[in-house]
């Protein structure tokens, strides 16, 4: 709800087709093409026209825009469907940076706030300095970066529970870096990441919270 | 499931020693490699990583014909290629040529293709005595173990470690100090290099155009191996072909950069064929054994044959936030970490290590460091759906793809999937809406045991965001 707020305040105006679900990312990481495809199929049913389409996850927008294509190598016509698809595809910071065109949304956050970059978005999807950018006009934030800033949270999907042991280690070396950080709040762009990230600052009991950057930005 | 796999990281993550060893050292050839590549120092490394893959690709597709151009020079210097289809054919042929020779003593510079195809214990079952010289090697043949990682083997040794291994197996009273380490392992092995009968090599790169292999090291006992005895044996898979030596110009800037961050390593020999007349060194005898051990069957599929191009620098080991946690014997076979995950299905066989594929959280940060940009992530992908293809003809894993196949219908079915979403609270515990550390009545179901021995569960939103959205 918070991207639609952010959105409508830069006078966009929403649909929410109700049709909607899953990317279909979930059974395409774990080996099951043809039920990712099945899911990937509805997912271009349900998106059918041409108005931009705003993800607040990067993970999901990089399995539409770049992973979709490869399901459907063999089939032409949905290939074509695909490609057009994919121009549409927005992670929600990038829409703001590249195509709204805007850095400074009139957001204020009074926190001291770090960043943690999901793989997905900063190696499929190329974004690292869009979000930051936008947090460094949220009026009251101060942003600190991590240390090490570009490591995997280890959630990866269905990895977080086959190798749940490992997942939860890599969790807890990020879960390090943030609160070497003295960072109150933790920002993401991706709700997975931020699951990980919370359910291990959660155990340890830690009052570290955790945001989507569309929950900063809409705050005022 | 719990496999082989998860018990050897569970080992792993609980060696506190271990994982200070293995984080330390990867850590620093990490920042090594990232120093070196920087943009002001190497303002054009992405177009290398770019050549590179060009050049690659090109010498993997036209293979056949460089391996008869690399075989014709290689002969014009006196040199001789010999093709082995498997690890029985190399060892028959290092065998053979010993009994003819009447050599008992081979010295040995790293080579992980040797690994691959166990060649120590082949040769010491016929009685020939094989001594590595690389350090760590060396360390490790002492150990009786296998490389932990490609470029540095015994990165998981600590000085302490070595102590016990050399004075437990050499005599030599207990030492920490790495300097006089060094000193021992130098003083046995100099003997060995004046004694041995036979050096064997690997090779990184096999040029073409000119017939000369080429080594890259920084202690010097790869020079040593070579060129002390009589006979010279380089063994190298036959994706080791570049077509030109001026080809080195983009890979040698690459490979110790990323391998180690060194500029270049301390030593770079081309070698191309025996002793000439006049000149003071070198065999009598080269070699160039030429392995396919399954090679070729990777170059069939045009999508997978670029797990072919790698030139074993160890970039992504390094960076990968999975083997520096579980290190290189959690892996299943000789290589490791994400190269290893990607080559060891497609080398032994899915069946091998079905979960090798999967122990990826598909970070995608290897693929960022890959001087030859393999594109890591893609592969583990379609080896993924490989296992999950051959457990489905062989009736494996029935649960999971039931539980796959309701997702793909619930996915397809929105208002039953919105329905499912109201359900959710109904499974969760009631209370504070705080995070969730156990959940009743599923703590052992697989998944969810999986996550809550580690962390919190969210709660299910108490209104979905349908709803939410509907009334607004």
């Amino acid at each position: 709800m918070a991207m639609a707020d952010v959105l409508e305040r830069l006078g966009y105006q929403l649909d929410f087709p109700e049709k909607q679900t899953c990317c279909g990312q979930p059974a395409f990481n774990s080996g099951y093409r043809d039920e990712a495809r099945a899911v990937a199929r509805h997912f271009l049913d349900a998106f059918e026209g041409d108005a931009p389409i705003v993800i607040p996850s990067g993970s999901c927008a990089s399995m539409v825009a770049h992973h979709f294509a490869e399901l459907f190598a063999q089939e032409p016509e949905t290939l074509a469907r695909v490609h057009a698809l994919e121009k549409r595809v927005w992670e929600f910071s990038a829409f703001l940076t590249e195509v709204a065109r805007v850095e400074d949304v009139g957001a204020r956050f009074e926190d001291i706030v770090t960043f943690h970059d999901g793989c997905h978005s900063l190696r499929e999807m190329g974004i690292r300095e869009g979000p930051r950018r936008l947090l460094s006009h949220v009026k009251g934030l101060e942003l600190r970066e991590l240390e090490p800033a570009e490591e995997c949270c280890g959630f990866g999907g269905t990895f977080a529970v086959k190798f749940g042991e490992l997942s939860g280690a890599m969790a807890r070396s990020k879960v390090d870096a943030i609160v070497r950080t003295g960072a109150h709040t933790v920002v993401s762009l991706d709700p997975s990441c931020l699951m990980q990230i919370r359910g291990a600052l959660s155990r340890q009991g830690s009052n570290i919270r955790t945001m989507h950057l569309a929950e900063v930005l809409a705050s005022r | 499931m719990t496999t082989e796999m998860h018990r050897h990281i569970h080992e792993t993550l609980g060696d506190a020693r271990l994982q200070d060893a293995v984080l330390t050292a990867t850590g620093r050839l990490k920042a090594s490699r990232i120093a070196a590549v920087a943009p002001d120092v190497l303002p054009d490394y992405q177009e290398l990583r770019t050549q590179a893959h060009a050049l690659k690709k090109h010498a993997i597709e036209n293979l056949d014909a460089y391996l008869e151009q690399f075989e014709r020079n290689l002969e014009a210097h006196g040199g001789k290629a010999v093709y082995c289809k498997d690890a029985a054919e190399v060892a028959d042929f290092i065998l053979g040529l010993a009994r003819e020779r009447g050599a008992r003593l081979i010295v040995k510079s790293k080579s992980m293709l040797t690994e691959e195809i166990d060649l120590n214990e082949r040769l010491e079952k016929h009685g020939l005595e094989s001594v590595e010289t690389d350090l760590g090697e060396y360390i490790l043949q002492l150990a009786h173990e296998r490389p932990y990682h490609l470029v540095a083997p015994a990165l998981h040794k600590t000085r302490y470690d070595v102590a016990e291994i050399f004075s437990a197996r050499l005599g030599v009273p207990h030492e920490i100090v790495i300097e006089k380490q060094t000193a021992t392992a130098r003083a046995v092995l100099r003997e060995k290099f004046l004694a041995a009968d036979i050096g064997i090599s690997g090779a990184n790169f096999l040029v073409a155009d000119s017939g000369a292999v080429v080594l890259v090291e920084n202690e010097g006992n790869a020079r040593l191996s070579t060129s002390a005895p009589k006979i010279h044996i380089a063994i190298a898979g036959i994706e080791k072909i570049i077509p030109r030596a001026q080809d080195l110009a983009t890979f040698l800037k690459l490979l110790a950069r990323s391998a180690t961050g060194q500029w270049l390593s301390v030593y770079t020999s081309f070698l191309s064929g025996p002793r000439r007349a006049g000149e003071i060194d070198g065999p009598e005898e080269f070699y160039v054994v030429l392995v396919d051990n399954g090679r070729t069957r990777l170059l069939a599929d045009p999508g997978r044959r670029q797990s072919l191009h790698c030139i074993r620098c160890g970039a992504c080991l390094n960076t990968c936030p999975v083997y520096r946690r579980i290190g290189g014997y959690s892996f299943p076979w000789v290589y490791s970490g994400p190269i290893g995950s990607v080559l060891t299905p497609q080398f032994m066989g899915t069946a091998h290590a079905p979960g090798l594929p999967f122990a990826s959280s598909l970070c995608g940060a290897c693929a960022e460091v890959c001087p030859v940009k393999i594109d890591l992530p893609k592969l583990l992908l379609e080896l993924r759906s490989d296992v999950k293809e051959a457990d489905k003809s062989e009736g494996r894993g029935r649960w999971e793809r039931l539980a796959f196949r309701l997702f793909a219908w619930l996915m397809r079915h929105p208002r039953l999937y919105e329905m499912a979403g109201k359900m959710a609270p109904m499974f969760a515990p009631s209370g504070k809406g705080g995070w969730i550390r156990s959940v009743p009545g599923l703590m052992n179901f697989p998944p969810i045991k999986a996550w809550t021995d580690e962390r919190d569960l969210p709660p299910p939103p108490a209104k979905s965001f349908r709803e939410t959205w509907r009334r607004r």
